[in-house]
């Protein structure tokens, strides 16, 4: 690691200004930031620390809206009892996020704001039609999540919390990298008033994107057997050398099928 | 056996400190004055050095140092050898090509060392090497073995034209020739042993200290044979002669074979200690351990098997191509040759065998022993197919196996091993009992309705430890013998310090070897201490590799004993004024038997050190040595039964059940030997389904961290079945034949023919990972 100026933010306005010092760069959890600076692959010259801001943690659920402040843990998401009633699908799919010292320190804010192709929280939010809220402005998932580790944040931006209503139904199955455990293939559905959306991660050679197809088939019938034969198509999916493209297209709607099937369990 | 002695499952004495963090390795050895190291490794596979400037690095903040491969030449410092002559046919001594510790005209591999820099913090190492401006001019790479033997490829050194160390064979070529003409079947395979990386759980590490005042070097590091680095380091690379170095192994983390080599950085760490006046300290991070351990296994062979129209083998010919890396390192020779085709009769009477191995160049990392080392090899390819034998024929894999085992001993090989003792249908009897094998149809027709595959693989392995003795070793190209030295101090008040030139890191030598003490002598393990790691302090020793610890090491404490209790007895017969014959030793104390008359253990150790009242003309004193060179390998064997479930829309294969049934000879504590198996079985499995090394074309690692390259992990293993059936090996004085090994040589075959079983497949590519797999039905499928 090269040496770096840390700093502990006290509020998100502070967090903004000092984030203006030098080519800062934010640090929540630290779950990608610090391995990447240890192995010398960043080399920010000031950390702005959110971990300690108050505002910016904690589950809110009022009636069916969830509100879950940008710097709570994955364990504590997962872990809340309201929301394990209000949305148990993403309490779960938190639950699963790497190992626990990982969902001790990682937040939901640090996730998305990462981005990382393989994450699991991009294709939860995309599928949850959530909105991101910033320190600046409200930002629908679907124009949030860019590409390969690219959002639609500004420089200065501060994610400070996520929020969305609660589906009727909703899972997420992945199928975990046998190396890493990141997700292969992560497939989270949603069924809400405004209709069914599939959200796929860990694929796309551009990253979370979602599943027109496989929505289109649950939309006529949320069912497992409704994806029976399914073909995925494995254009604009990754390779690399854990899978093949046609193998997490194979994926795509293996995982699709369970996690309908646990949907309606 | 007593609660402590010979067969009791007593807890490792040596665990306490390991569990609660407070073992003692390389890495925390701290001297004073001590700097710290860091190297600046080659980026390219192969690549021509235009200049290396380090300028600006020598002026960062804490730098001392900043050294390179001219340097070390101009200091005498020798080039790395591989210290096991291999001839081939046509005569010729292999083809070693030169290994400079730093590099300085030419990088052959990612992660090839080419300057050392030297400063006050680890940081300020790393930092400084950053700002080496090294000029390479990148030439074409091979990371395949065939390929690099193809004429298009790039020639790595200009000792070994087309990339060809040597070609060896082993065997009749005739003879097998003419079994497979005459053969009413030949079974034909490609068969291929994937790279691994060996991941010893602490990464290698060296500190160098140079005392100027007495001229005299000490090199702490990770080795499992510290005598060994010694005599290599003294004899061939010119650091210094040999009772002007020390070299001490204190706890150390795991080697699978991979700590036996000397590695530039430690011959670095001293030579730099020289150069800049300070001790110099170098841990590898992980990546460094990915990138320049040396790796094991990479073998692409073809096999012909010949059966007569009784199902007996009557020939076997192996056709192999070693892929060695881009260095020879220590051992790497043997490895492919005495150590793999030496065992290609399995537990088979085979009348004709005939090997062929050729040993290649290419840019990749040098390629030594790993856990197994060439056995596992061996086993892969004779037990793939003999189950896709038995699949042709149309016979049951077991009964193939039975009809051809091996059943009077000592049973001569065409491949030079004489196997001397062993019971290979007991194994598969206790293997099949164990794993149901009877009831696996309907297991499979339950299985098939909850939508898996299942598939059931054996395997029947044998293997050789104690590689000797010396004499033939060396006969076969060795450059060094293969006996253990033990010395055996009875202190003044009855104590004992066992002095062993074994190094244990991790098998638990601290409580095996103080069980033999205890059986022999009816002492409690707490009063006998193992010391090792240290040449100041333990006589000659060749270190632990090999699986070799019990037999051969355990054997020299055996004998030093021997002695021991012989003087012992003689002043216990002279205190108790009875006839030397008739004094026996029980609980502790020396008796003359048939009588009431006794004197404890610690008094007669006393005796003999007070030395007022011993029998005439003998030396006061208690302490012997031995130095034990066995009369044979010793051969371990046993037979696996892998059970798999694999869910075809994934492809995820679930090991449902694994069975071990070994002969391990005699045994000296049940639940290490069960650990090493369980250990071996881990290792073998991640071989099998999850270990793979992978470069690209351009030679870069692609599986260089965790991120990429599989470990075994708990919830990837089962719970294993294991059990003994011994017969003790005739060769040594304990009946030992060694377990440290046999796990991962007998494992992968099983894990192998489990799954083209469930699939219907002749062959799958190790690891057979998810996708591999789901690959591999959905192949059949078309």
């Amino acid at each position: 690691m090269y040496s770096v100026n840390y700093h502990r933010a006290a509020s998100v306005a502070d967090a903004a200004k000092l984030l203006k010092s030098g080519d800062a760069k934010l640090l929540s959890g630290g779950m990608t930031r610090i391995p990447a600076m240890k192995t010398r692959l960043a080399a920010p010259s000031d950390l702005v620390d959110l971990s300690r801001i108050k505002e910016l943690q904690g589950v809110k659920v009022s009636g069916k809206t969830v509100t879950i402040g940008a710097g709570t843990t994955h364990h504590d998401v997962a872990s809340d009892e309201k929301l394990k009633k209000a949305c148990p699908a993403l309490a779960h799919t938190a639950s699963r996020i790497g190992d626990p010292a990982v969902r001790y320190k990682g937040t939901i804010g640090g996730s998305i704001a990462n981005n990382d192709p393989a994450a699991d929280y991009p294709a939860a939010l995309l599928a949850l039609d959530a909105t991101i809220v910033t320190n600046k402005r409200e930002i629908a998932a679907g124009k949030f999540f860019t590409g390969l580790f690219e959002t639609a944040l500004k420089d200065g931006e501060i994610i400070t919390a996520v929020t969305f209503t609660a589906p009727a139904k909703a899972a997420y199955e992945k199928f975990r990298n046998p190396a890493s455990r990141y997700a292969i293939v992560g497939v989270f559905v949603a069924k809400g008033k405004d209709g069914v959306r599939v959200a796929v991660t860990g694929a796309g050679d551009d990253g979370v994107f979602r599943s027109k197809e496989i929505e289109a088939a649950l939309t006529k019938s949320f069912t497992a057997a409704a994806l029976d034969g399914m073909k995925i198509s494995a254009k604009n999916l990754m390779s690399d050398i854990h899978a093949s493209a046609d193998y997490r297209a194979n994926l795509i709607a293996v995982m699709a099928k369970r996690a309908v099937a646990a949907a309606n369990a | 056996m007593g609660i402590e002695g010979v067969g009791a499952r007593v807890a490792r004495k040596e665990d306490r400190r390991f569990i609660t963090g407070a073992g003692r390795y390389v890495d925390d050895m701290v001297v004073p004055g001590m700097k710290h190291a860091a190297f600046v490794r080659s980026p390219y596979a192969h690549a021509q050095i235009k200049k290396i400037d380090v300028k600006k690095a020598k002026g960062m903040p804490g730098v001392i140092g900043v050294l390179t491969g001219k340097e070390l030449k101009a200091d005498g410092i020798g080039n790395l050898i591989c210290g096991w002559m291999i001839h081939s046919k046509d005569g010729s001594p292999m083809k070693m090509g030169a290994w400079s510790p730093l590099a300085f005209d030419r990088v052959r591999y990612v992660g090839d060392a080419v300057v050392v820099v030297v400063a006050e913090t680890k940081g300020q190492a790393r930092d400084a090497a950053e700002a080496v401006d090294i000029t390479y001019k990148e030439l074409k790479a091979v990371v395949d073995a065939p390929k690099a033997l193809e004429r298009s490829a790039p020639q790595i050194h200009p000792e070994a034209d087309g990339n060809l160390i040597f070609d060896w064979e082993l065997g009749d070529s005739t003879a097998t020739n003419a079994a497979i003409k005459a053969a009413a079947h030949v079974t034909r395979m490609k068969i291929v042993n994937n790279r691994l990386v060996p991941n010893a759980m602490e990464p290698r590490a060296a500190l160098g200290y140079y005392d100027k005042a007495e001229d005299h070097y000490t090199c702490w590091t990770t080795s499992q044979n510290p005598h060994l680095a010694r005599l290599v380091m003294s004899a061939f690379y010119n650091v210094a002669p040999e009772n002007k170095l020390r070299v001490i192994a204190p706890d150390v983390g795991g080697g699978f074979g991979s700590k036996i080599y000397i590695y530039p950085e430690e011959i670095i760490c001293l030579w730099a200690s020289k150069k800049t006046g300070v001790p110099v300290k170098w841990v590898a991070d992980r990546t460094e351990s990915f990138l320049t351990d040396a790796h094991g296994r990479d073998h692409v062979s073809t096999v012909e098997m010949a059966f007569d129209k009784d199902n007996r083998i009557t020939g076997l010919k192996v056709d192999t191509i070693a892929n060695l890396g881009a260095y020879m390192s220590l051992f790497s020779s043997c490895v492919p040759t005495y150590l793999y085709a030496t065992l290609l009769s399995g537990q088979y009477d085979i009348p004709a065998i005939h090997a062929n191995v050729r040993a290649v160049y290419t840019n990749t990392a040098p390629v030594d022993a790993y856990r197994g080392a060439g056995r596992p090899e061996a086993t892969y390819l004779l037990e793939r197919t003999m189950e896709t034998a038995a699949r042709e024929l149309g016979v049951s894999p077991a009964e193939l196996r039975r009809k051809n085992f091996i059943t009077s001993f000592p049973h001569q090989t065409p491949v030079i091993m004489n196997y001397d003792a062993g019971d290979y249908a007991a194994s598969l009897d206790a293997a099949m009992a164990a794993a149901d094998y009877g009831g696996f149809a309907k297991r499979k027709a339950d299985a098939v309705k909850r939508g898996k595959l299942r598939g059931i693989g054996l395997s029947n392995y044998i293997e050789a430890c104690g590689l000797a003795p010396s004499a033939a070793v060396g006969s076969l190209g060795a450059g060094i013998g293969l006996w253990e030295s033990a010395e055996v101090r009875v202190n003044a008040v009855g104590t004992i310090e066992v002095l062993t030139g074994s190094h244990s890191h991790g098998q638990g030598h601290e409580t095996t070897f103080a069980q033999l003490v205890s059986q022999r002598f009816g002492v409690p393990i707490d009063s006998v201490s193992i010391v090792h790691g240290d040449t100041d302090k333990v006589q000659m020793g060749m270190g632990s590799y090999g699986s070799r610890s019990g037999a051969v090491g355990m054997s020299a404490v055996a004998k030093a004993l021997d002695k021991v209790e012989a003087k012992a007895k003689k002043i216990a017969a002279h205190l108790l004024e009875a006839d030397e014959g008739d004094i026996v030793i029980e609980n502790g104390a020396l008796k003359v038997t048939g009588t009431d008359k006794s004197v404890p253990w610690f008094q007669m150790a006393l005796a003999a050190y007070t030395a007022h009242n011993l029998p005439g003309g003998m030396e006061p004193g208690l302490k012997e040595t031995s130095f034990y060179d066995p009369s044979n390998f010793t051969f371990p064997a046993g037979c696996y039964v892998c059970e798999v479930e694999i869910d075809p829309e994934t492809g995820v294969t679930e090991i449902v059940q694994f069975v071990a049934a070994d002969d391990f000879g005699n045994i000296i504590n049940p639940m290490i030997v069960e650990g090493q198996v369980h250990g071996g079985v881990a290792q073998g499995i991640g071989q099998a389904l999850l270990e793979g090394t992978r470069y690209d074309a351009s030679g870069q690692l692609l599986t260089a961290s965790y991120m990429d390259y599989t470990m075994p992990r708990a919830d990837d293993l089962p719970s294993f079945k294991v059990s003994t059936s011994n017969t003790p090996c005739p060769s040594n004085p304990l009946g030992i034949k060694g377990c440290g090994e046999a796990g991962a040589i007998g494992s992968p075959p099983a894990v192998i023919n489990a799954i083209t079983d469930a699939i219907g497949i002749t062959d799958i590519a190790m690891p057979a990972s998810p996708s591999t797999v789901w690959a591999a039905i959905r192949a059949t499928k078309h």
